[in-house]
């Protein structure tokens, strides 16, 4: 009988669970070797080259050399571990997290200055917030009509 | 005997050590949140505990996915906080307590939760920054602290009530240690916050501020509510509330005792991605 999940229809959300975490565990490992200075320092040095010690997917190695992290969460990365690789980039968890939505730094960090993001029509897929598929992404790379970042999700979640 | 004398509650914000580390924190964006814990720096420089019981959540720091622990316990002689991909944060290394650390492993295991023992491991901001809030900034911690982590990052996390009734399990722990120590039991974490996907960002304070409210008058009622509601309403990462349910449930009126008193309640938005979350309560007994 397969496990009950009734957090599958929260928009623009995924939940790291046993499934998941099953699927993203080299990755999320890749990830955890950035704890280590001298690590960071060899994936700096080449990314690809280090990427390629890991037994990931080659879908997982491009998400994160192309630091897409909504595909990285959408192939089994949980974004507590795909923190490192912003840490060893120099990012604050505002720029990785904002950078989920396709707003600018800036946008988003207006957005949290201004109260967050509203859980209103964010509640339930189909409802008419912000983070709904049909509205990402969003802020000024979806007005550019550049897709990035939030698009990914999408397509991952099928995955 | 050993007795828990208060409970304290805080949001973890990694953001927050960061500006204190960083001398930030005077900075217009931060002062309204640091203001919030002036009063709870004075109040515990006056009620300086002989230990404290950190309920937090490790950040994929001491436990990778290679074993993922629901409560673990830590009972070394002490704990060095650990290098998250920033390099370690500035702050002294956290002394344990590993005779009422033990102790309360037996005690608790006895009572049918099992809890894992750690003996070494290092401590990230869920701990560190707790301790920077209510603290300041000393050259060291002014008392030992017995670190208890609970998996909120990989689902299924414990629910509220499982949590809630580990809470009691603990209290009945330290108020049978021999020792005539005074306890506090922090719960750490939240509020509400969501850290990952096109919905990061969410904040929900009016949900936060009833929470606040059911956690001091109707904790048992509070217990009830099921994970997806904190997904929904807080956000995937506003799970982390469910470990101040442990806190909680250690205070004297789950034992039938008489109401605690709320010595100090902060609510801010935003730190970062979240919204901050404080409590200070006094048992009566």
């Amino acid at each position: 009988m397969p496990l009950e999940k009734p957090y599958l229809d929260v928009p623009g959300t995924t939940i790291f669970d046993a499934d998941q975490s099953r699927r993203g565990y080299h990755l999320n490992q890749f990830c955890m070797s950035l704890m280590k200075a001298a690590n960071r320092e060899r994936f700096k040095a080449n990314e690809r080259a280090y990427l390629d010690e890991w037994p990931m997917t080659e879908e997982q190695k491009l998400a994160v050399l192309a630091r897409d992290l909504n595909r990285c969460i959408g192939l089994g990365g949980n974004i507590y571990f795909l923190a490192k690789i912003g840490a060893t980039d120099g990012k604050s968890f505002q720029q990785m997290a904002g950078s989920m939505t396709g707003m600018t730094e800036e946008e988003y960090r207006n957005m949290m200055l201004s109260g967050g993001r509203s859980a209103n029509g964010n509640r339930y897929v189909g409802e008419d917030g912000d983070a709904q598929a049909h509205r990402q992404p969003q802020g000024a790379a979806g007005k550019a009509g550049q897709p990035q970042g939030a698009a990914g999700l999408n397509s991952a979640k099928a995955v | 005997m050993a007795q828990i004398t208060a409970s304290v509650f805080t949001s973890h914000v990694p953001a927050i050590g960061a500006a204190l580390d960083l001398g930030k924190d005077k900075e217009p964006y931060w002062q309204p949140l640091f203001k919030g814990y002036e009063y709870s720096k004075q109040w515990m420089k006056e009620n300086t505990p002989d230990v404290i019981f950190l309920v937090y959540n490790d950040h994929a720091t001491a436990f990778s996915l290679e074993m993922i622990p629901t409560f673990a316990i830590g009972c070394a002689d002490s704990f060095r906080p650990a290098d998250e991909g920033y390099g370690a944060r500035p702050v002294p290394v956290v002394q344990g307590h590993p005779e009422l650390a033990a102790h309360i492993a037996q005690s608790v295991i006895q009572q049918d939760f099992d809890l894992t023992i750690v003996n070494k491991m290092d401590v990230d901001h869920g701990l560190t920054v707790p301790l920077s809030l209510m603290c300041g900034q000393p050259q060291a911690w002014p008392c030992p602290v017995i670190p208890f982590a609970v998996n909120v990052v990989q689902y299924p996390v414990p629910s509220g009530r499982r949590c809630y009734n580990l809470g009691k399990a603990i209290r009945n722990a330290i108020v049978s240690y021999d020792e005539p120590l005074n306890v506090h039991i922090w719960g750490t974490g939240g509020m509400s916050h969501q850290l990952q996907g096109p919905r990061a960002g969410l904040i929900n304070a009016e949900w936060d501020n009833k929470f606040l409210d059911r956690l001091i008058a109707d904790p048992d009622d509070l217990a009830n509510v099921p994970h997806i509601e904190y997904v929904r309403e807080a956000g995937s990462e506003g799970i982390e509330l469910v470990m101040w349910l442990i806190a909680r449930g250690a205070m004297s009126d789950s034992f039938g005792g008489p109401p605690p008193s709320v010595k100090h309640r902060f609510f801010h938005v935003p730190a970062s991605n979240t919204a901050v979350g404080h409590l200070i309560l006094e048992n009566n007994q």
